[in-house]
């Protein structure tokens, strides 16, 4: 038996090492709960998340040129358009578009990203929850 | 054939074939990056197109390439940093299909493709007004005039000015 563990052990390190597996599939619900748990350590009196507030946030600029929808659309629903190129950019609402929110990684790296060119800052977990509550609210 | 014997003769047989499968994947992976910095790299297209048209890496000199990536935090204007992992991947596909020769590998210090000598020269009948049409929107928008520049095409036979 020990032989036949040892031989599903490589077999099992083999299949991991496949790069489709690797990154991890998850749901805009899931991604939600830890943004949800992050936001509880980092803000003091947090008391969940607000789609109402997330609008707001998404809408308004912040000390600069850009919102979130200058280039995502006030109707996030449909395609946005980057500001600067031109590109069109897929509709960030999970209705609309069911591959949004669901790499971590992906959404760590945009909301990164984003928040430096519209906020010339980090999102703190709270403004990413609230925008992604908003984003889910969105119907399609 | 004793029942030892077979056992041994197995367990071989199935070991070998682990191992084979095992190094097998390990050279996959390998051959897959290999080929993927021949034509296309799929780290590169996701990157570099998230924005904008992933512009092929003959466009600029590898010097020009190794400044662009190490400061894509502040990418003209915006943060397009990516993790060292894809910055390792892009900047090997990057140098090894950069620019070369005389024209296209020559280093004038500038990162923005529509600033180099031969960007210029093969656009110079290009009347200005066809840059500030909106369709256009901005020189670096390839597409507007090159339909088929998503695919690497820049044939002048298929330009198309929009008016």
């Amino acid at each position: 038996m020990q032989r036949f563990k040892s031989m599903a052990a490589i077999l099992l390190a083999g299949l991991l090492a496949l790069p489709g597996l690797q990154a991890a599939a998850a749901t805009p619900a899931e991604i939600q709960k830890s943004l949800e748990s992050a936001a509880r350590t980092s803000t003091p009196g947090f008391s969940g998340f607000s789609a109402e507030r997330g609008q707001r946030f998404f809408s308004s600029t912040h000390g600069s040129d850009w919102s979130c929808a200058s280039c995502h659309t006030s109707v996030p629903a449909q395609p946005g358009k980057h500001v600067k190129t031109g590109k069109v950019i897929a509709p960030m609402a999970p209705t609309a578009n069911p591959q949004r929110f669901t790499d971590a990684a992906k959404v760590e790296k945009w909301f990164k990203r984003n928040c430096n060119d519209v906020l010339g800052r980090v999102c703190t977990a709270q403004e990413q929850g609230d925008v992604l509550a908003y984003l889910m609210s969105v119907a399609k | 054939m004793n029942n030892a014997n077979k056992r041994k003769l197995f367990d071989s047989i199935v070991w070998s074939a682990s191992l084979l499968f095992a190094f097998g994947l390990l050279i996959s992976e390998a051959s897959a990056e290999s080929t993927g910095f021949s034509a296309t790299n799929k780290t590169w297209s996701t990157e570099c197109g998230s924005c904008h048209l992933a512009y092929p890496p003959d466009m600029l000199p590898a010097p020009a390439w190794r400044r662009m990536l190490s400061g894509l935090d502040q990418h003209f204007g915006t943060d397009a940093s990516v993790d060292a992992r894809a910055a390792a991947e892009i900047g090997a596909f990057l140098e090894r299909n950069a620019g070369q020769g005389r024209k296209r590998g020559s280093d004038s210090g500038t990162l923005r493709i529509t600033e180099t000598r031969w960007f210029v020269r093969k656009h110079d009948e290009v009347p200005t007004t066809a840059w500030k049409n909106p369709r256009v929107k901005t020189p670096a928008n390839c597409g507007a005039c090159h339909s088929a520049a998503e695919r690497g095409d820049f044939d002048e036979d298929a330009v198309r000015i929009p008016r």
